[in-house]
This record gives structure tokens, C-alpha cells and sequence, in this order.
């Protein structure tokens, strides 16, 4: 790891001064992707703020059926929450299998998502519940929030705070494991939410996460595995590596999209 | 130089490091606690496996100023006043070690596993929580026996305390 | 057996050390004035050198110094060697290239360390290390072990044309040919054996001092074999006179064959130590592990089997190439030749065999044994090739088995191995009844009615182990005596401390050593020390590979409580004044036979270190020492059976059952074996379902970490179910054969019989990931 300086925030707003006042710093909540990724030398930020103190950040609360999540709320946590888990079971069970119990332990949504890695499993979970982006500066739809490899909308120290959403009427994750890294070799979400079927793909993009606006026009008709029979996935956007070319990505993203669907109920 | 202050085992302990340091290599070199391991660069193989205030955590991929001011239980402060603690007694007992660099992760992971499955774990169970720990030597089958016995081990014991 | 001897399920004795934290492993040494290593290491395949400026990196803070290959080279180091001659069928001998231990002119693979880095923090050694700036030249590079072989490909070293290393051969080709000719029935199929990075989970360290003082060297080091470093590097390395040099394996983080040789980075930080006058440390990360441990496998080879009309084997041929990376690691010609090849008759009577080896160098890092090494290509070759000749003759695979099993023991094979003790076919049926083969049928179709398509598979496995006789090894072309040595020293006070040559990085030597000492002496094994792994306290020995701590080490120890146990009686018999011809051992006294006349242990020894009452002429102290050197190699064997599910809509593959067979011979201790055997399977199904080590066409390696080489995990294995079988092996006094290699030999072929059993295609290779299981499931129909 190159040289660093670290910051420890006490509030949204120390944070968000803390890092206008440095140019190359980058915010710092559970680090399960950023810690790695600079002890591999990848990453080279002069200032980590870290946000894992700001009581702000952490918690789960529901009213009615609007669900919000602090930015700075662990993954295990998520897939705890016995009042999440009675309306949305399915985020629950997404956040239950993303890393390992000790990732989850301190890997936290808004970290997770502001990242975007395109094997991440919350941009599918988020893109397929239709959520909003709470930062610091205004809301974004997933469908905005989401822009490619690594990249999403946020602006130069732009930070997320919340992310909230409906919950769905129904829902299901399923995903393949990349066999060694155990990431999502691809992951499927789907939903069917008042505003419509969303179907939402993660970890089998070249672009990253993805909507599939064929599985969600046969899902709007007929909720059921059966109705993706006749949906084709194009592979000629899809990742190819070591574990899974293209064309097995595309059959997984259907053999996933079905069993999301099963899961879903 | 940074001053990281941490309740390690019960005892307060305080070090300088630069703020890049791992909090792994703060144990393990600060501290002088050589018993937690780094055995990857990826945040997989779960031989640097502590507990940060009652929760199991990669101390690979933390920083030792991350985890200032919270409170750390290695695996040299597990047993505590004990001899062994009954994961580490279940262990031993089952040969659910070889070589023993994964071992003191393993081991951290399994209470961790225990505090919050206590009871109720099984085969399938077991094996899905050790997704974040990797062996090399026994092929999981004596951990994972281990974990069980430990667990109902450790349920029986609280019942008795009930 | 008593609760604590021989065939006694005893826990470990080093576990609490393990258990508590208080291990003590080379990375966890420090001593005063420590400094940290980084080595700079080429990321180009295969590069001339053009000019390296350490300049700016010495200049960098922290920074104790940049040293090159060339002033080691001036320091008059040598170049790392390969230990063991082997020589073409045309009587040449094999083309070994230079292997400087810093690269001089040219980098060979990525990961070749040009310059070593010393500095106060491990941080700041890395930090200068990116400062060094270095002019390459880049050649093109070869990585695929069949393009190396082709005409116009880049040549590697000088001294080897085309790449080519040996072309060997064993067995009468003739024989074979004719009996392919007459044959009722030939089987020809393709193997291929994936290239496999050994991780055991602590990475290699190592800890230079140099003490100016005493003009004397101590290497810390994450070996399996200690002495033999000490004798490489004194010998071939020049790093110091074996006097002047100690070695210490502390507790090690297994080995599995990849902390046999001894690497470069102990060289250089020994040399370092002394050139900076400060101690040096280096600890590899995971990904350098990946780049610089030695590999293994990585073969390739064409496959006949012929048959007559009674369905028995009447010849193999086999042509194997096979991957030896960039240079020549320390036992790497051996594995695809005597460790390979004289296996290659397997459990079955064959009449005539012929293999024809041909090695090459790539611009990959050396590869060299790896758990089973050989025999692991060997078994899956044969078992895979039984596996298809039974599907092409339509016999169930037991049947084809059965009928070509050796029988008659001593067996002469035609490719040397002479096998001693065994019964194939005991472990057959204990593995078929276990498995419940006969109700496989009836799992079949309630599996096809829930959509998954089941099959079932088996491998009969034997292997060479307890290696080796030194002179049959030694007239192999090996550099080296296979014996192993053994001291055991009574205290004064009757406590024992046994010093071996073995070296124990998982295998559990200091409970089963102890347990052979409590058996023989009867005293309880907390009274006994197991030392080992020190060059300065133990005599000289081979150390730990090839499952050879059992049947050779402790055949050592035996000789040598052998001799203790003469002399004790001697004094014995002298204190109670009986005939020494009546004394016996027994419950940890020395005892007049059928009288209730004793004398404790410790009362002897006692005897025998104050020397006061001792029979005339003889020396004082109670401590013998032995050398054992095997009469011949041990061959444990045993029946794999692997049942899986395969997903057709992913081709994700779910093991059922894996069911182990195993004669391993007499059992020490049931519990360790049974460990030993659980290992060995994680990593053959390993093999066999998810590892495999790519580098792409320019030789960069695309698996360095665990992010992309897949590592088995809990949930990728089921729990085992095993039995042992004992044909106790006549070859060495505790008629056992070792257990350390097994499982990872036996177990490939059973799981990938099993996945083309139920897909329906014989067309599969390892890693049978669900990609390749899904496209041969597809290619198929």
C-alpha cells in the first residue's frame, strides 16, 4: 500500500468537508474493497475519510412499506433485520451471500455500491428494486445512479448517504458463484414492483449491471420461469474470462433469472 | 506516525504506525501477537480472522487506525482463563488442524459462527459460514466435524447454566 | 496397542501450540536490528536485461540498499542446480540452462527476481522497489508447453535446442508395439494433466543473519528439509561452508512438495545479510507465491492400451510431454520420470509398457513435485484410460479392473517398481460396499426425475512412496542419498528426546514419533521431545516428501531404540545382576523376565549418566543414533469412488459421495492418517473440479491470487467416507507404507470418471469447472 493519511469523520458533514479539502482523498466506510484494492497498489488515494463513526450513516428504518438503509450500514446487518426480512426477504438473502461472514461484517451498502464493481451483488439487488441514491447533494434513481465498470453518477466527492426504496411485491436473487473468487459470475434479481416488472443483472455485463427489458416484458405478462423459456440473452454484451465465456454467462443469466424468479415465489 | 490505542485480550494496548499499516501487522508486529496470520493479499483466505468488538472481521484488510479505540479478541485471548476454549478443545480433539496457519482463523470464525448460530448449526451450515476461510491441509472434513461438536458442546453448556 | 502407542487415535501433542497462537512460524521470527526484504522481479516473460539504475530507489527513505544479480554473481554465488541426472534415450545428458539466483542478463518468467530491495519497513523496501528502473529488451515468449516444441518457437536457454530438456524413455518399445498390433481391442485417448500452484496457506519466508563476528550464517526458512538447504546451499550456492551456516524450519505452514527446493530468495537474503550487515527478512505475498513457488503437473501425453480378447492388458504405450517452466527446479526432472513413469503399471499386470518422456522449458515459473508428484499423473492417466477401455469393451469398470488386477506378490513390473505386499482388490470391495455401488442404479433415475443427471466413477491408485533406497535412487541419477537419520537420547532423569531428519509441516510428527518411542519404551509420551528441524541440533537428514517420514523416519528411529534398548538392558542386567538375554521391556521398566525384579527407566539412565556401576567397558550416556536407508520403495494403494450430481442447465457439478479405500500398511495413528487421506482428497478434487494455473500466450500469469485460481472450499466437499485395508509392507520393520500422497493420486480420475459417467461423454478435461462440464454436456448433442 502506498502512503496514506486517515481522517475519521464524526458527521456527514465533517466528512464531506474533509474530503473537499483533499483533492486526491477517497471516502473510506467498510474499505472490503477499497483496503484490498490499495494493498494491491491499485488504488493510491492521498486521504481516506473514513464514515464508519457517523451514527448517521448506520440503521435501518422502515415506514410502512418505504424502506431506508444508511449508506453505512454492514451487510450482515442488512441480512439480519427481521423487519426488512418481513417485507423484502429478498434483499435480505441478496446481502446474506455477498463475500464471506466477515466481509459482510464490515462491507456496507453505500460502500458497496459506490464502487459498482459489475460482479458486486447490491447493483443488482438496488437497479432491480427500482431505489433511490440518497447523497449528500440530491437523490438519483438506480436506473441513473448505475453508469458502467466502476463508474457511476456520483460527482467529485459526491458521497452516498441513504439508499431507500418500496418494498417490492415480490422478489428474488439468484446468483452462480465465480468458483474462486466467489463474487457473482452472474446474478439476477428480479422484482415486481408497483411501478412494473424489473429484472436486473449483475456480474455477466461488459458494461456492468443490467436491466433485461426481454425477461421483463415476458415476466409483466406471466410471472413464472416458464414464461423466460422463449427469451433469448444476447452474449455479445457479456463479459468472457477464465471462469465463464460469454455464451455460459448468457445461459446462466437465464438459469438464474429463473431460479430469482422460483425464489421470489 | 499515528498513536492506535486498542483493548486487545482485556488490556489496553498502544502503538505508532504509519496509517497504512494493516491492522494485522499492528498485531502482529506492534503488539508482538504472532498467533493471527496473513496467509492472501485478496481478503479470502481468513487466517487473519480477530474479533473487532464482538464481531468476526479480516484484520488483513483494516487499517490499524481504522480500528483504533474498539475493542480486539485474538486467538491468544481467546481461552481466556481457560486452558483451551471449547472450539480450541473440539479442534484438538477432532484433528481439525494440520499445519496450523489457518488454524488460529478458523477457530476465530468458528466462535464467531457459534455466537451467532448457537445451536442450530449443521453440515450445511457450517461449511456455507466457511466461505471466507481456507484450508489446505485437512480438507475441511475434521474442521467442520469440530465446529459441530464445539457447538453442541457449547449449547449444552448453556442449557446446564439455564 | 496401548492408549498412547502404536494404532492409538492420539490427539496431537502440538496442537495447543497451534491452537493458542503460539506457533511459531518464520514470518513471526524477529530478531534486533531486523530489516525487510522486497524483491524486484520482472513482469515480462522473457526479456534481456538491458540496463538496471538503482539510483533513485537507493536514495528512497528507509532504504538500506539495491543489490543486483551481477554483484552476487561477483560475490562468486553459484547458480541454482537441479539434483538429479537424467540422461535421453541417446545417452545425453539432460540440457540444463543457467539459473542465476538474481537474474543477470535475462528473465526467463514473471516473477524472476532481478534485485532485492532492503529497508526498514516492508512498506518502504516495496516503495523502492517500484524506484528501480529497469531496461528490457523483451524476446518473444512461450508458455503452452506444445508450442514450445514447435519449430520457430523462442528458445529459452542456450543450452537447449528447441527447448528440449530430455527425451527418455522406459520400457521395451518393441513389446508394446507388437502386442498394440496383435491386439483383440486398443483404447487411445488424449490426457492432459492441468498445471497446479501447490498454496500451502503460510507463504514462503525466510530470515538471513549474518553474524560478522563468528564470520557465520542463520537461515530461518519455510522448508520441509533443512539439511538438505544447508547442503545445497554450501555446496552448489557457496553461500558458506556447512560449518558456518545453520538452517531452521520452524513450524511450517505446509509444504506439499513446494518447500522441498530451496529458492532463490534464501540465497540472496543470506548473501544480503551480510553485504548490509543488518538481518533480512522477506515474506512472500500470495500473489508472488503464485508467480515464484515451484508448479505442478502439466503434462500432456498420448495414451494406447491394448487388450486381447479375454480383455486383459497386454501392452501400454504412452508419449508424455511434459511443462518444466523456465529453468530446472531442484528434483524437477525426476517427476515425469522415475516418480512418473515406473508407475505407470498401476494396480494391473501389463506385460509390456513403454513411455517415451520428452521435457520442456517455458517462459513459466519451474515446475516441480507437488503432492504425489508423478504418481498423480500416472494414476489419472491409467485410471482414466481403464475407465474408457471399460466403456468401449462394455464392462463395468470393476469387472475390467478385476480381471487385470496383480495378484502375486513380490511383482516385477516392466518399468522397474518391484511391488511388495498388496491386495487390490480387498480395497475394491470396501470401497464398492461403501459406496453402495450396487444401489447406484436406483440413485440414478430418482435423480434423473429431479432433473439432475447422476454418475458414479472409481480409481485403483498405487503409488512409490518412502522414498527411496539410496543406491537404487543414486544409480537412477539422483544427487542425493534417500536414507533418513534418527538420534534418541535418554535424559538422566529417564525423559526422552528423539531428533529426526524428518521435518513436520502439518503431518503430526511430533505425536506419531512419540507414540512409536511410548510403544517401544513405555514411557508416556509426554515424557518424549521430538526435535527437529534445526541443522545445529539435529544430525544430518533428508527431511519430509514423497510419504517417506513414516516408513523411512521413523524405520530410523526404530534402529535407533534398537540400540538404546541393548545397551539399557546391558545395564540392566548389569544392576540386577541377571543375564541380559532375561531382561524385557515393559510398562516403562526394564524388567526380569517372569520375576517382579525392575528398575524403572530413569534408574538406568541414571546408571548410565553418573557411570558409576556401569559393565566393564562400557561408555557412558544412554543416546544412540541410526541411519535407516530403505530396501525398497512402499507401495500403498487403495480404491477411490467418487458418485456426483451434475446441474444440467449450469453444469455445475455437487459431490455426493467420495468414498476412499485405502492399504496404507500398519497404522500408526488412525486419527492423523485419517486427516492425511482428507487433505490429500480436498486437493485432488481440487484438481479435478477447480484449480488450474493460465498464463496467457505472452506468458503473463492470469491466476495470481485467489481471486481467479479457485481454491477448494468447505462447500465445495462433501465430508469422506474411508477404510483402511492392511497388507503390512514387509519392506521396513513397522510394516508401514506412508499416507501423505494418496488421497491427491487417487482422487482426479475418480471424479472426472464419475462427471462423464453422468454427462454422457468421455470428453472432458481438468479443472471440470461448470463451464466445461455445461459446454462438453452441449458439444455432446
Amino acid at each position: 500500500m502506498y502512503a496514506t493519511s486517515y481522517h475519521r469523520a464524526s458527521s456527514v458533514e465533517d466528512a464531506v468537508q474533509l474530503r473537499s479539502a483533499h483533492e486526491e482523498g477517497k471516502y473510506l466506510s467498510g474499505g472490503m474493497t477499497l483496503i484490498s484494492t490499495m494493498k494491491q497498489r491499485l488504488a493510491a488515494p492521498s486521504d481516506l475519510i473514513d464514515l464508519r463513526h457517523i451514527p448517521a450513516l448506520r440503521g435501518i428504518s422502515i415506514e410502512g412499506r418505504r424502506v431506508k438503509i444508511g449508506a453505512a450500514t454492514p451487510h450482515a446487518d442488512v441480512a439480519a433485520s427481521r423487519d426488512l426480512r418481513a417485507l423484502c426477504p429478498a434483499i435480505c438473502d441478496l446481502a446474506s451471500h455477498i463475500g464471506d461472514p466477515h466481509v459482510r461484517h464490515m462491507g456496507t451498502i453505500g460502500g458497496s455500491i459506490a464502487n459498482n464493481d459489475p460482479a458486486a451483488d447490491y447493483p443488482a439487488g438496488l437497479l432491480g428494486l427500482g431505489a433511490t441514491i440518497v447523497t449528500d447533494r440530491r437523490s438519483l434513481s438506480a436506473d441513473d445512479f448505475f453508469v458502467g465498470l466502476f463508474e457511476t453518477a456520483l460527482e467529485e466527492g459526491e458521497m452516498v448517504t441513504a439508499v431507500t426504496f418500496d418494498a417490492p411485491e415480490k422478489a428474488g436473487y439468484a446468483k452462480f458463484n465465480n468458483p474462486a473468487s466467489r463474487f457473482a459470475m452472474t446474478g439476477v434479481f428480479v422484482a415486481k414492483t408497483a411501478s412494473g416488472v424489473r429484472v436486473a443483472v449483475t456480474g455477466a455485463g461488459s458494461d456492468g449491471v443490467f436491466r433485461h427489458p426481454g425477461f421483463e416484458q415476458a415476466l409483466a405478462s406471466n410471472w413464472s420461469a416458464d414464461a423466460l423459456a422463449n427469451v433469448s440473452v444476447d452474449s455479445s454484451n457479456l463479459l468472457s474470462d477464465l471462469h465463464a465465456n460469454a455464451e455460459y454467462r448468457a445461459n446462466l443469466v437465464k438459469v438464474m433469472a429463473k431460479r430469482a424468479i422460483a425464489a421470489a415465489g | 506516525m499515528t498513536k492506535v490505542t486498542l483493548t486487545v485480550n482485556g488490556r489496553t494496548m498502544s502503538g505508532e504506525c504509519e496509517d497504512r499499516t494493516l491492522l494485522v501487522h499492528f498485531i502482529r508486529e506492534k503488539l508482538g501477537l504472532t498467533g493471527t496470520h496473513v496467509g492472501c493479499d485478496t481478503t479470502q483466505c481468513g487466517a487473519c480472522v480477530i474479533h473487532m468488538d464482538g464481531r468476526s472481521v479480516k484484520s488483513c484488510s483494516i487499517l490499524a487506525v481504522q480500528a483504533s479505540g474498539s475493542t480486539i479478541t485474538t486467538i491468544e485471548g481467546l481461552a481466556g482463563q481457560s486452558e483451551l476454549h471449547p472450539v480450541q478443545a473440539a479442534f484438538k480433539e477432532h484433528h481439525g488442524l494440520q499445519c496450523g496457519f489457518c488454524t488460529p482463523g478458523m477457530v476465530m470464525t468458528a466462535v464467531d459462527m457459534i455466537n451467532r448460530h448457537g445451536g442450530s448449526l449443521t453440515e450445511e451450515k457450517v461449511r456455507a459460514e466457511l466461505d471466507g476461510n481456507i484450508c489446505r491441509c485437512t480438507g475441511y472434513h475434521n474442521i467442520v466435524k469440530a465446529i459441530l461438536a464445539a457447538d453442541a458442546e457449547m449449547a449444552s453448556g448453556r442449557q446446564a447454566a439455564e | 496397542m496401548g492408549v498412547e502407542g502404536i494404532g492409538a487415535r492420539v490427539t496431537r501433542k502440538e496442537d495447543k501450540r497451534f491452537l493458542t497462537g503460539k506457533g511459531r512460524y518464520t514470518d513471526d521470527m524477529t530478531v534486533p536490528g531486523m530489516k525487510y526484504a522486497y524483491f524486484v522481479r520482472s513482469p515480462h516473460a522473457h526479456a534481456k536485461i538491458v540496463n538496471i539504475d538503482v539510483s533513485a530507489a537507493k536514495s528512497m527513505p528507509g532504504v538500506i540498499d539495491v543489490l543486483d544479480g551481477r554483484q552476487l554473481q561477483a560475490d562468486g554465488i553459484g547458480n541454482l542446480i537441479c539434483g538429479w541426472m537424467i540422461h535421453s534415450k541417446d545417452g545425453s545428458p539432460m540440457k540444463m540452462g543457467a539459473w542465476r539466483p538474481l537474474a543477470v542478463d535475462t528473465v526467463r518468467y514473471v516473477g524472476d527476481a532481478i534485485a532485492i530491495v532492503v529497508a526498514d519497513s516492508s512498506g518502504e523496501a516495496r516503495d523502492a522497489a517500484e524506484a528501480v528502473v529497469i531496461d528490457y529488451e523483451v524476446l518473444p515468449a512461450v508458455a503452452d508447453v506444445a508450442a514450445a516444441m514447435q519449430a520457430g518457437a523462442p528458445q529459452i536457454h542456450p543450452e537447449a535446442p528447441g527447448n528440449l530438456i530430455y527425451d527418455w524413455q522406459i520400457g521395451d518399445p518393441d513389446a508394446a508395439d507388437r502386442a498394440i498390433a496383435a491386439a483383440a481391442h486398443v483404447t487411445e485417448i488424449d490426457i492432459v494433466n492441468n498445471r497446479l500452484s501447490p498454496n500451502p496457506m503460510e507463504p514462503r519466508a525466510t530470515l538471513g543473519i549474518y553474524d560478522s563476528a563468528e564470520d557465520h550464517y542463520t537461515c530461518y526458512t519455510t522448508s520441509q528439509n533443512p539439511h538438505v538447504a544447508r547442503l545445497v546451499m554450501s555446496a552448489f550456492y557457496n553461500v558458506a561452508p556447512e560449518n558456518k551456516l545453520r538452517v531452521i524450519a520452524p513450524d511450517v505452514g505446509g509444504g506439499f512438495g513446494s518447500k522441498i527446493y530451496i529458492y532463490p530468495e534464501e540465497i540472496v537474503c543470506l548473501w544480503a545479510s551480510k553485504k548490509t550487515n543488518v538481518p533480512v527478512k522477506w515474506t512472500s505475498d500470495r500473489t508472488e507465491a503464485f508467480l515464484t513457488d515451484a508448479h505442478g503437473r502439466d503434462h500432456i501425453s498420448k495414451v494406447k492400451m491394448a487388450f486381447d480378447a479375454d480383455h486383459r492388458i497386454t501392452a501400454l504405450k504412452v508419449d508424455t510431454i511434459a511443462n518444466l517452466g523456465a529453468y530446472m527446479s531442484l528434483f524437477s526432472s525426476a517427476v515425469p520420470t522415475y516418480l512418473y513413469a515406473t508407475l505407470l503399471s498401476g494396480q494391473y499386470a501389463i506385460p509390456a509398457i513403454h513411455a517415451n518422456v520428452r521435457t520442456v522449458y517455458t517462459n513459466t515459473v519451474p515446475v516441480d513435485a507437488y503432492r504425489g508428484a508423478g504418481r498423480p499423473e500416472a494414476t489419472y492417466l491409467l485410471e482414466r484410460t481403464m475407465e474408457t477401455a471399460a466403456r468401449e469393451l462394455g464392462l463395468s469398470p470393476a469387472e475390467l479392473r478385476r480381471k487385470n488386477f496383480i495378484r502375486s506378490f513380490p511383482y516385477q513390473t516392466p518399468v522397474i517398481m518391484n511391488y511388495d505386499a498388496g491386495n487390490y482388490e480387498a480395497s475394491l470391495d470396501a470401497a464398492m460396499q461403501a459406496a453402495d455401488w450396487s444401489g447406484f442404479a436406483t440413485r440414478r433415475s430418482e435423480a434423473q426425475a429431479r432433473g439432475k443427471k447422476r454418475g458414479i466413477g472409481m480409481s485403483c491408485y498405487i503409488e512409490a512412496c518412502g522414498i527411496a533406497p539410496s543406491a537404487a535412487v543414486g544409480s537412477l541419477g539422483a544427487g542425493v542419498g534417500l536414507w533418513e537419520s534418527a538420534e534418541v537420547r535418554v535424559n538422566a532423569v529417564g525423559t526422552i528426546e528423539v531428533l529426526t531428519g524428518s521435518h513436520s509441516h502439518g503431518q503430526g510428527h511430533e505425536t506419531t514419533f512419540a507414540q512409536l518411542v511410548a510403544s517401544r519404551l513405555g514411557v508416556p509420551i509426554e515424557s518424549i521431545n521430538i526435535v527437529h528441524g534445526d541443522t545445529d541440533k539435529v544430525q544430518m537428514g533428508m527431511g519430509t516428501y514423497g510419504s517417506r517420514s513414516g516408513a523411512v523416519g521413523m524405520s530410523a528411529i526404530v534402529k535407533a531404540l534398537d540400540k538404546v534398548e541393548a545397551k539399557a538392558k546391558k545395564i540392566a542386567a548389569h544392576l540386577m545382576e541377571a543375564d541380559e538375554s532375561d531382561i524385557v521391556i515393559e510398562n516403562g521398566e526394564l524388567k526380569i523376565a517372569g520375576t517382579d525384579k525392575t528398575l524403572p527407566w530413569f534408574q538406568v539412565a541414571l546408571a548410565a549418566y553418573t557411570a558409576h556401576n556401569l559393565p566393564s567397558g562400557m561408555e557412558p550416556g544412554l543416546k544412540e543414533t541410526a541411519f535407516y536407508d530403505p530396501s525398497n520403495f512402499t507401495f500403498p494403494a487403495g480404491c477411490y469412488i467418487a458418485e456426483v450430481e451434475v446441474d444440467p442447465e449450469t453444469g455445475e457439478t455437487d459431490i455426493i459421495q467420495f468414498v476412499a479405500a485405502d492399504d496404507f500398511g500398519n497404522i500408526i495413528n488412525p486419527l492423523i492418517v485419517e486427516g492425511q487421506v482428507h487433505g490429500g482428497l480436498a486437493q485432488g478434487i481440487g484438481q479435478a473440479l477447480l484449480e488450474g494455473v493460465h498464463y496467457d500466450e505472452n506468458g503473463q500469469l492470469l491466476t495470481a491470487s485467489f481471486m481467479d485460481y479457485a481454491m477448494p472450499r468447505a462447500d465445495d466437499l462433501p465430508s469422506f467416507k474411508l477404510s483402511h485395508q492392511n497388507t503390512p509392507c514387509p519392506s521396513n520393520p513397522l510394516g508401514i507404507k506412508g499416507c501423505g500422497e494418496a488421497g491427491a493420486i487417487g482422487s482426479p480420475p475418480a471424479l472426472i470418471n464419475a462427471i462423464t459417467d453422468a454427462i454422457g461423454t468421455n470428453r472432458l478435461t481438468m479443472p471440470a469447472t461448470s463451464m466445461k462440464v455445461w459446454q462438453a454436456m452441449h458439444a455432446a448433442h
